[in-house]
């Protein structure tokens, strides 16, 4: 069988490193079959597989750098205003306690006035009101003490100038007194 | 071996014969097909279906599907293509370097597949029209950038002493003009003879063993099995590996001829 197949090998001439005719054409026609397949169609479309894809690369930063700017844009805005917010609010603040201590200092003057204006007014109603008193007191008193004195020395005070002068003397005396017991 | 050859029964040792089947079609005239041109018409059939429906619809952002074939596309171009010769130069020979790597792929992966179970690239048309080609590359690229001195320089390297082309011309010319044809052919080629023949060996052996031997030798079958086993995984690798050299060296011939001085 070993021989057989040698002997038969040998018998067509078989040598691996001598092409037959159909063995290049095959070959050839593959090869350019193969090599116009890659060339027209495969290659083509990577290519432009890759085209698109670094352009949608380069689509996507050119879209984010514009989404980053617009934020940064938009954040310095907010902090402008944020900023303009406070100032604002500081000097409002400013303002209301400027008003509020303002308020505070007239009421307080007012207040100062009103309380004066009733101290005094007080003061003078019980200063006419003790003369009041004083004066009524005076001449009950000297009434009544002539009365008695009338009664008691069986004579009626009727001139009215010597009447008031006792009066008066008594009454003298009676403040005289008055301070000695103090 | 021929301990065991008889006539009914023995063991079938592979031959050189296995890479000549008998022709199927159109015997004896040029266009005659046998078992390996019809492998290798599959092998091709397999490789246009596959790059063509997986770039029918390329998306930006690609299916699975898409991802495996770009991912091949991506090593022809990046890996060889533009490490080797550049963008640009990359760019113009892409379709040259791409065609040799997917036929040479495609044609030799056949010999570790089940039922194929040989090289289409196992016979001599394919390496040695593949090395023509190779070799017409580098040679029109390297006239086409300098036309009037590419085999000048090729032949008298500039800055060599005058006297030393008598031995610098010579090697010159049979290493870049003939040595680099034949061992793209036979390395390719051997390669895919041997590993071819070693499976047959393989396997033919252990049917021998367990189904023929007698005793303990059908334990040796065992042996036999598990080294193809391993030596089919390693097609597969010397399938891969050999594409890659081939279309890498054909890059680098071309890259020899664009440079300005040898």
């Amino acid at each position: 069988m070993f021989n057989a197949v040698i002997a038969a090998a040998a018998e067509k001439a078989e040598n691996p490193l001598l092409p037959a005719v159909y063995d290049i054409v095959w070959s050839s026609l593959i090869f350019v079959v193969i090599l116009f397949f890659f060339w027209k169609l495969v290659l083509p479309r990577m290519q432009k597989l890759l085209d698109d894809r670094a352009e949608a690369i380069e689509g996507n930063i050119a879209k984010a750098d514009d989404a980053q700017r617009k934020a940064e844009a938009a954040l310095e805005q907010y902090t402008a205003q944020l900023a303009d917010a406070r100032a604002e609010a500081g000097q409002i603040r400013e303002h209301a306690r400027i008003d509020g201590q303002k308020i505070i200092n007239e009421h307080k003057e007012q207040a100062l006035a009103e309380a004066a204006r009733v101290t005094t007014s007080a003061k003078a109603q019980i200063e006419a009101e003790r003369q009041a008193a004083v004066v009524s007191l005076r001449s009950e008193v000297g009434t009544l003490a002539i009365d008695l004195a009338s009664g008691v020395i069986g004579e009626s005070l009727t001139d009215d100038a010597k009447a008031t002068a006792i009066v008066d003397r008594f009454l003298a005396d009676l403040e005289a007194s008055e301070k000695a017991a103090k | 071996m021929i301990p065991f050859a008889t006539d009914e029964g023995g063991f079938h040792g592979p031959t050189i014969g296995e890479f000549f089947p008998e022709a199927i079609f159109f015997a004896g005239t040029p266009f005659e097909i046998n078992r390996i041109m019809l492998i290798r018409f599959l092998a091709v059939a397999a490789l246009l279906l596959i790059f063509w429906i997986g770039t029918r619809r390329m998306k930006v952002i690609p299916t699975r599907m898409q991802s495996v074939v770009e991912m091949g596309l991506d090593f022809a171009r990046v890996n060889i293509a533009e490490d080797i010769l550049g963008k640009k130069d990359g760019k113009r020979f892409l379709p040259l370097i791409t065609t040799i790597f997917f036929m040479v792929l495609f044609l030799n992966i056949t010999g570790p597949i089940p039922f194929l179970n040989i090289a289409g690239s196992s016979v001599i048309g394919v390496p040695l029209v593949l090395a023509l080609v190779a070799y017409s590359a580098f040679i029109y690229a390297g006239v086409k950038k300098n036309p009037a001195n590419f085999f000048r320089n090729a032949l008298f390297p500039p800055g060599v002493p005058p006297f030393l082309y008598i031995i610098v011309t010579p090697i010159e010319f049979i290493s870049t003009f003939l040595i680099r044809p034949v061992t793209l052919t036979l390395r390719l080629l051997m390669n895919m003879i041997v590993g071819h023949l070693l499976l047959v060996l393989f396997f033919s052996a252990t049917q021998f063993f367990f189904f023929t031997a007698t005793g303990g030798f059908k334990l040796f079958g065992a042996g036999t099995l598990v080294f193809g086993f391993a030596f089919t995984l390693f097609e597969v690798l010397i399938a891969l590996l050999q594409a890659y050299i081939f279309a890498l060296l054909t890059a680098v011939y071309i890259q020899l001829a664009l440079a300005e001085e040898h």
